[in-house]
């Protein structure tokens, strides 16, 4: 190869890998959403599907069997809020819709924001769990003192494994003062 | 380090030397601590098998490679051989590891499942790891949070006063069976025997690990996150944990310290700390007006104790690094309201935790009347818990 | 090309001399012993890290620093010794022996050159600086968070941008470097080298290189993303703003998986030269050797979870990544069996590089055993972050990455000075350093099964034994080292004359070139038959 070609050839070999590699660093970037949907899909780390309402309704309800599900709440030490489940476990069909309800309650005397993460055990049962309306879409904002309801409608999918009892939903609410968006 | 210690060091050092190789140093563990559930002797088993089929493949491959370095060499006048291609040979060595492996998978899956199922739980343990203490919440089934079981349990100080005084003789006098070095809490966390167990082990400000070895457990504490594991106890006694997942500067000073008991015992233990809880929460919210000596001598307690505060500040109240001294600052010396703010609602983007789901209306009150009035702090301020239940509504 | 045939040597030796020669060179053999001696500083200061820790170990209680400074110093040497010493130690090894060993004049971007070499001392010096600010430096003002840098943890460091800035200059000069290996291999070879006749070092560096242009760039993302959740209010990792802490780790291994590997890669391709000079024989296997690094290259990227299995995750996924990560042991174990085949009725000799080789193949195995351990999923949630890991890694990465590298230094040290060095000083660092690495690191293995925590700074009195063993074991090893450098110094200096051939059954193109090889080589492209 003469000396012309070989830089040529050099030039385009420097070209070809700087794409690639500025394409991996955006690559990075891209896990962020790629992660995000491999979790929702396969359930991974607690992370439920939305499901819309009307096709809630539609899924035939299992009433061969029942599943105990619990609810738990955790409120991070930052985020001064009393926050408890109105109920802290009930029996359900697999595919029956259900409403339950949090209560969370601002104790401080300050404008406050809280966003929830929820998780749900055991990992298998997570992609199964369905949910038409949650608070934990969005931040939550309280008033002094202010005291809040919210419902969570949710579903078990009757595609649930058999060999699953007992499927456990946990509310996690931290302090979003410093992401807040206002609504 | 102090003449004696020099000469203490040395007399461990010319130890470690003579032991080495006498039969002596078989006292030590080379293996894992010995399993109490059913999960952690299935690991041991798995473990062991893997380790076996382990030597089997280095002693094939070492004594081939070691025949050949004794038998092939130049100074024994070999002379070498023309081959460098065998493809019945080279497929048989690609062929034949896989197949150990499958082997070594097959139960290990097994294992796995088994690990994973946590169903049927008698009974549910949320645990928290906070820097740098465990926080435990025996999940009542009546649901009202409120009626929960719950505390947090820290390293006792003299176990860190001794560890960073480095002091050997110090800490070799600290060191006993029932209390182990670095290994003795205030607070152990009582389970009863032979249930099964559901630990739902979450973090609360960076992520920490609830490991336990002779439970075979090791599960990640991450904020934002609840993850099960499980564990069924087969023998009565005292088991220890430590965390171990890197939480920053006292990673090494959160020990987990489990008392399995019958069940009887534990119901007795739980109606009894029910108990308790119910007279702290009455002494916390009376409105009770104590004094100045009162409140900075169980302030100290807390500082040094429940709270953690020493961690980070020092026991001198110098702090260090990224942390703030208390000692003449101006949180501790300025007025109370900021002092109080901090304390109960934690700086927003720094480690300074909140501590007002931590301690009571009085504790609280205890502590910041301590820091105000420690190292010289001498503000006479006397903090009282119902000034802690209006700084929580303040605006 | 005739012209330059014309006036070869004698004028072609002229190069600047002084500060200016090394700044602005772009001669490969100069910039090759620019990177390896930086390497080496690095080395330096990265075991004197590990020392710290190491004394602070020898007995429970903190004697010497406090945790914070303890966990800056496990965090700094991590990070300094992969990123400061190994990774620049190899491509120091590519620029020296690459184009002597393909055939070519000089790297195929020389000027870039330069510079990738030139970006590593800012780099460095951004990565320390930290350590010396705020009010005493006994606090551990550095890095203190592990070199995995966790999230949400590594968000409570005050002085991030530093160290995310680092990693930036870190990761484009290893990316500039692996270019220009690419770019060297690829347009630049002998004519008649075909691809399945580059000698194993230039097989594995070429799939090394093309593992750096494809996770360095991750990485990058990784620290760009934390510095914005730092300094700029988003929340990739912060759950609080609907972050996760958990994907952290997954970019941050997606990263750090084929990272493992291009720390060993080209070890893999050192020893492949080395055993079959001193073995007298062909290497066996080259076909499988190069698929086998391939099949390595690739796994890699499939099994980054495997760190992560305490995380929580569903059984299907730790199930694919305990499957994927044994299936590695298959390629690798293929590397084994084909250098004891290679040494297999060979006629041996023993010179310092084979012990190093050996010494590599040996306890590499170990590394890689103790590897088959871990992925099993179950008793990885016993061995996960406690010393046993500790003892693995370090088998695969001193034992392994660094005994390859101190054993290319002695395979090609008498090529790059025209000198032999000493064969008594190097008999005794390798003894010294063969027992003691497995001093320090052997009983690692017991504190682990026992249950000692990685990154501790102090622990209960049960570990005191075999922790008092790792510390003997690392002095004796750290200073050991010592005599490497007196070793290449008074080898630079002078000693007995180096033939082109130096080893009497080395091949390859690099031996045809005469001893110290001249300043410019290969002006004229030798022919490979």
């Amino acid at each position: 190869m003469d000396r012309e070609a070989t830089r040529r050839a050099n030039r385009r070999v420097l070209r070809n890998t700087l794409v690639v590699a500025a394409g991996m660093f955006g690559f990075g970037f891209l896990l962020v959403p790629i992660y995000g949907a491999i979790c929702t899909a396969f359930g991974i780390n607690g992370q439920t599907a939305a499901i819309e309402a009307a096709q809630a309704d539609k899924v035939a309800v299992d009433k061969s069997r029942q599943v105990t599900v619990q609810f738990h709440a955790i409120v991070n030490d930052k985020l001064p809020w009393a926050f408890r489940p109105v109920v802290s476990e009930m029996k359900v069909h697999p595919g029956e819709v259900r409403t339950i309800y949090y209560t969370a309650e601002n104790l401080s005397g300050r404008d406050s924001v809280g966003q929830a993460t929820h998780s749900v055990t055991p990992d298998k049962a997570a992609v199964h769990f369905k949910k038409t309306e949650c608070f934990c879409y969005r931040q939550q904002a309280l008033k002094p003192g202010e005291r809040k309801q919210m419902p969570v409608r949710f579903m078990l999918h009757p595609a649930l494994p058999k060999d699953v009892h007992e499927v456990t939903l946990t509310y996690t609410f931290f302090n979003a003062a410093a992401f807040a968006v206002s609504n | 380090m102090s003449v004696s210690n020099y000469k203490k060091t040395a007399r461990r050092l010319l130890g470690a030397a003579l032991l080495l190789g006498s039969g002596q140093a078989l006292a030590e563990r080379f293996n894992f601590q010995p399993p109490v559930t059913p999960v952690a002797h299935d690991i041991y088993g798995l473990h062991m098998m893997t380790f076996w089929i382990c030597v089997a493949i280095a002693i094939v491959v070492f004594g081939a490679m070691f025949y050949s370095i004794f038998k092939h060499r130049k100074s024994q006048g070999a002379v070498a051989a023309n081959f460098h291609e065998n493809t019945k040979l080279e497929v048989l060595w690609t062929i034949v590891p896989f197949v150990i492996l499958v082997v070594v998978a097959i139960p290990a899956t097994k294992t796995l499942l088994y690990l994973e199922n946590t169903s049927d739980a008698a009974l549910t343990v949320k645990v928290t790891g906070i820097q740098w203490k465990w926080k435990y919440e025996y999940v009542d089934h009546d649901n009202n949070d409120a009626n929960n079981v719950s505390f947090i349990s820290t390293i006792l100080p003299d176990q860190i006063a001794a560890s960073s005084s480095g002091n050997s003789a110090r800490i070799d006098k600290l060191n006993t069976p029932e209390h182990p070095y670095l290994l003795t809490v205030d607070h152990d966390l009582v389970l009863p025997i032979n249930e099964r167990i559901r630990f739902l082990v979450t973090g609360n400000d960076v992520i920490h690990s609830f490991f336990i070895p002779q439970f075979g457990i090791k599960k990640d504490a991450i904020p934002g996150y609840v993850n099960e594991t499980w564990a069924e106890i087969q023998k009565p006694g005292v088991y220890y944990g430590q965390c171990a997942e890197l939480c920053g500067k006292d990673h090494a000073f959160m020990p987990i310290v489990v008392r399995a008991v019958s069940k009887a015992d534990f119901a007795a233990w739980m109606t009894k700390k029910k108990a308790e809880a119910v007279k702290a929460a009455e002494e916390a919210s009376s409105n009770k007006v104590w004094k100045l000596a009162d409140l900075i001598k169980k302030g100290n307690e807390i500082y040094h104790g429940k709270g953690g505060c020493f961690g980070c500040h020092g026991a001198n109240g110098l702090g260090g690094g990224p942390f703030p001294a208390l000692k003449g600052s101006k949180v501790a010396t300025g007025p109370v309201a900021k002092h109080l703010h901090t304390v109960i609602f934690g700086v927003a983007g720094t480690p300074m935790q909140a501590f007002g789901k931590q301690l009571n209306n009085l504790e609280l009150a205890a502590v910041i009347t301590y820091e105000r009035n420690a190292w010289g702090n001498n503000t006479g301020d006397a903090v009282q818990p119902k000034d802690v239940a209006a700084a929580r509504k303040a605006p | 090309m005739s012209t330059t045939m014309t006036h070869d040597a004698g004028h072609h030796e002229e190069h600047p001399t002084g500060i200016k020669r090394w700044l602005f060179t772009t001669n490969h053999k100069d910039i090759g012993t620019l990177y390896l001696w930086f390497s080496f500083t690095m080395f330096l200061i990265g075991g004197t890290f590990a020392l710290v820790i190491r004394a602070e170990l020898f007995e429970p209680g903190l004697q010497i620093v406090n945790p914070q400074f303890f966990n800056m110093m496990t965090t700094m040497h991590g990070l300094v010794m992969i990123f400061g010493a190994i990774m620049p130690g190899f491509v120091g090894l590519a620029n020296w022996q690459i184009p002597l060993m393909v055939g070519a004049p000089d790297m195929a971007l020389p000027r870039m050159n330069n510079w990738s070499f030139w970006l590593l001392p800012f780099a460095a010096t951004m990565l320390v600086a930290p350590m010396f600010m705020g009010a005493h430096f006994m606090d551990g003002n550095g890095p203190w968070f592990g070199w995995t840098f966790y999230a949400p943890l590594s968000l409570q460091y005050n002085h991030l941008a530093y160290f995310v800035f680092a990693i930036h200059l870190l990761g484009i000069s290893s990316i500039m470097g692996a270019i220009n290996i690419i770019a060297t291999i690829l347009n630049m070879r002998a004519p008649g080298m075909t691809l399945m006749k580059m000698p194993l070092f230039v097989w594995t560096w070429l799939i090394t290189a093309f593992l750096l242009i494809a996770v360095m760039p991750v990485l990058a993302g990784c620290v760009t993303m934390l510095l914005t959740d730092k300094y700029f209010g988003t929340s990739f990792f912060n759950a609080a703003g609907g972050g996760d802490p958990v994907l952290f780790q997954h970019v941050f291994w997606f990263f750090g998986h084929p990272e493992v590997y291009i720390m060993i890669l080209p070890a893999f391709g050192i020893v492949s030269q080395i055993i079959p000079t001193f073995a007298r024989k062909k290497l066996f296997g080259y076909s499988s050797m190069v698929y086998a690094t391939a099949s390595i290259a690739f796994l890699s990227f499939i099994v980054w979870a495997h760190h992560m299995f305490t995380v929580g995750m569903p059984v299907a996924g730790e199930l694919f990544f305990m499957y994927a990560t044994v299936l590695i042991a298959v390629p690798t174990g293929v590397k084994v069996f084909n250098w004891v085949a290679t040494m297999w009725r060979g006629s041996m000799t023993f010179e310092p590089p084979m012990l190093w080789a050996i010494s590599f193949v040996f306890l590499f195995t170990i590394g890689g055993l103790s590897g088959i351990m871990l992925a099993v999923v179950p008793a990885d949630v016993q061995y996960q972050d406690t010393y046993f890991v500790v003892a693995h890694f370090h088998y695969v990465l001193v034992t392994g990455a660094l005994f390859g590298i101190i054993g290319a230094v002695y395979y090609w040290l008498p090529k790059w000075t025209g000198n032999m060095y000493s064969d008594k000083l190097a008999k005794w660092h390798f003894w010294l350093s063969l027992v003691s690495v497995n001093l320090t690191f052997f009983p690692m293995h017991f504190t682990g099964l026992a249950g000692m925590p990685r990154r501790y700074a102090d622990y209960p009195l049960e570990f005191t034994r075999f922790n008092q063993w790792s510390s003997v074991g690392a002095f004796i090893f750290g200073f050991s080292q010592l005599l490497l450098l007196i070793l290449v110094i008074k080898c630079i200096r002078g000693g007995q004359k180096a033939t082109s051939e130096v080893w009497e059954g080395a091949e390859g193109l690099e031996w045809t070139v005469p001893s110290p090889a001249p300043y410019h080589t290969f002006a004229i492209a030798p022919e490979v038959k």
